[in-house]
């Protein structure tokens, strides 16, 4: 009898939680402690993290990454996964370091660059949406194209030689220690969340990453959908190809290897279901941080990179598992 | 639960302090690598802590990143000028993406070389090569006739006819081939770098020319490919192999006779050069320009060319005396 009060109380609540107390409760919020925490062992573990020159450094860590991270979110959202993206990274790099050969200036370059991410973008999204093919065998596949085509053109070559007026992207500031990166990353992450919270669009991935069927029996447009985040996805990559580039100030074909893990880490870092139909742009931008400065923070320290690896890999497993850990210690109580 | 974490906290906090705090007067220098739990680099990172006890007052941040990409690197070479070392020494893994990140290290004031893998001259104050084209043409000839005093017919098995670095030395060769009485070089193969071609064209080698005394192959694949197939019809110690390898691949071939000795670089004398060359530069002992000398210690002293590069040494020979030493290291 008693048992059975316990799962009532538990299915419908009398009333719902204070605004407050749902905010202290959600995962942003932890996520947010962890980074706060971090940041106060960094300052303590080393006497150079507290600079502002140092820290404007340290954003170039997450930057790139956190702009694709955004629209993989979307698509991780809307139930599917996109693996292709550094290689697009590539092969977009690689285009406008032809692009330079041939004598184009950085107008043209940005243009070409996110013509070509778009393009990939699209490429994937037909095979995802309109074939119907699951997306990560689709982005596996075009993983291993995109490179290679940049490998083709490439080899062991490299492009460089961009104009003076392109490395502003990357290595430009625009005002004291704020990088142009860290801003468009700022605009970047209000759009998304915009686009994700605000919007129709944002409601319908949701939707989708929930149910697919029911979401198509509730009349919107799923292949539709599942498209457009596939060619934002492109998008996005693209625009990161540019910053990195420009901060490189040259294109080699293995360009950004292995980010797309990194990327798909901080998605989930930032409290997205991989299954798909939950997810906060907050909550990327947090996990975003987070992971650029504990990269940060253990490079002060030397700490070998296989060891940072080791660290994101335990921040993740650890941050995913506290409250399911929590809960169930919860449970147990009350019975 | 709460206690748990913030007894962690401490502990981590109490470790790094310590850990940071030890060294504070010591003029640090940054070995950076392409990536760690490399044989060689860890080899390089041995001579670095030898120079560093042998200089006093140096510590050794040997580092780099997890696999061997520029964007790694970046992010190393960032939180090295964050730390304010006084000097980084480093194997790039791309020599133009790494230019503007050695270039801010530079403006603020540290000291910046490359060695092993070079970066653009624009990136760096100057650069050590392991060894030089006329040092390895040379040392592969020599190494040859070290072991025919009466000298005798050689003939060369090199990687692809396209191979620029094994027809530069090659060439090289030839220049000195006259100062070695009695060697007659009587024939080029190309194998190129595929171990079973290689082995057909040194057998080839052995059935044209039935005076043939030593093959020098001055490719890592060649050389052992040559050793296999010298061994395999029964010649070891009567046709000798030679040029430059790698001791993991050729030990086994220096056991059997097949080959006497090889030559390759040293990876101890070169970070314990590039320690040594940091040092002297950072403190103001010596300036990199062109036709100057920087001292690198037990190795004597490097001369930069006029693209403010220097060749450290003869290539290192290896052979039944050290092999041993060097096979577990790459």
């Amino acid at each position: 009898m008693s048992r059975v009060n316990a799962i009532d109380k538990k299915a419908i609540p009398n009333r719902l939680r204070n605004p407050v107390s749902r905010v202290l409760r959600s995962w942003e919020f932890l996520l947010f402690t962890v980074g706060v925490l971090i940041f106060l062992l960094n300052t303590q573990a080393s006497p150079y993290f507290l600079d502002p020159w140092n820290l404007s450094d340290a954003t170039f860590n997450f930057t790139e990454k956190a702009m694709i991270a955004f629209a993989m979110a979307l698509v991780i959202i809307s139930g599917e996964i996109d693996l292709s993206v550094a290689s697009i990274i590539a092969l977009v790099s690689t285009c406008m370091g032809f692009a330079v050969q041939l004598g184009f200036d950085t107008p043209a370059l940005v243009l070409i660059a996110l013509a070509v991410g778009a393009a990939c973008g699209a490429f994937n999204g037909l095979l995802v949406a309109g074939l119907g093919l699951p997306s990560i065998v689709v982005t596996i596949g075009t993983l291993s194209l995109f490179r290679g085509i940049a490998y083709i053109v490439l080899g062991d070559q490299a492009y460089s030689g961009y104009p003076e007026s392109f490395a502003f992207f990357g290595q430009g500031y625009v005002w004291w220690v704020i990088t142009f990166e860290i801003v468009l990353f700022a605009i970047i992450a209000i759009l998304f969340y915009v686009l994700l919270h605000r919007t129709s669009f944002g409601r319908s991935t949701m939707a989708i990453g929930n149910n697919p069927t029911a979401a198509l029996f509730s009349g919107i447009r799923v292949s539709r959908v599942k498209f457009i985040l596939f060619v934002l996805t492109g998008i996005m990559s693209a625009v990161a190809a540019i910053c990195l580039t420009s901060r490189l100030g040259s294109t080699r074909p293995s360009i950004a290897v292995g980010w797309e893990l990194e990327i798909v880490t901080m998605v989930v870092l930032g409290g997205v279901n991989i299954l798909g139909g939950s997810g906060t742009i907050p909550g990327v931008v947090i996990a975003a941080i987070v992971m650029g400065m504990v990269t940060f923070g253990l490079g002060l320290l030397n700490v070998p990179g296989i060891v940072m690896s080791i660290f994101i890999g335990l921040l993740l497993i650890g941050v995913i598992a506290l409250p399911i850990v929590i809960q169930r210690t919860k449970q147990r109580v009350a019975r | 639960m709460k206690k748990i974490t913030s007894l962690l906290a401490a502990t981590f906090l109490g470790g790094t302090l310590a850990m940071s705090s030890a060294h504070a007067d010591d003029m640090r220098i940054a070995l950076v690598v392409k990536a760690l739990g490399i044989g060689f680099f860890e080899a390089a990172a041995k001579g670095a802590e030898e120079a560093a006890a042998e200089l006093g007052g140096v510590e050794i941040i040997y580092t780099g990143p997890t696999d061997t990409t520029a964007e790694g690197q970046i992010e190393v070479i960032n939180s090295l000028i964050a730390q304010k070392v006084d000097a980084i020494a480093i194997s790039a893994n791309d020599q133009d993406a790494l230019v503007p990140a050695l270039k801010k290290a530079m403006q603020r004031g540290i000291t910046v070389i490359s060695w092993d893998s070079g970066v653009a001259a624009e990136g760096r104050l100057m650069h050590l090569n392991p060894s030089s084209n006329p040092l390895i043409g040379n040392m592969i000839v020599k190494m040859a006739a070290d072991h025919l005093p009466e000298g005798g017919d050689v003939a060369v098995l090199s990687a692809s006819a396209t191979a620029t670095n094994q027809n530069i030395w090659i060439e090289e060769m030839n220049k000195v081939v006259g100062n070695y009485e009695g060697i007659n070089v009587v024939a080029t193969v190309y194998g190129d770098d595929l171990s079973d071609k290689s082995y057909r064209e040194a057998q080839g080698l052995m059935s044209s020319h039935p005076d043939l005394k030593a093959i020098i192959a001055p490719t890592s694949v060649g050389i052992v490919a040559a050793a296999q197939a010298v061994t395999d019809a029964g010649k070891a110690g009567e046709i000798l192999v030679t040029g430059l390898g790698l001791p993991s691949e050729m030990a086994a071939h220096v056991d059997s006779g097949a080959s006497k000795s090889f030559a390759i670089w040293n990876p101890i004398d070169l970070g314990y050069a590039a320690t040594m060359i940091s040092y002297n530069l950072a403190k103001g002992e010596a300036k990199a320009m062109a036709g100057g000398d920087i001292g690198m210690g037990r190795l004597g002293a490097v001369t930069l060319s006029d693209s403010l590069d220097g060749a450290m040494a003869d290539p290192f020979v290896y052979d039944a005396s050290n092999i041993n030493d060097f096979k577990e290291i790459f």
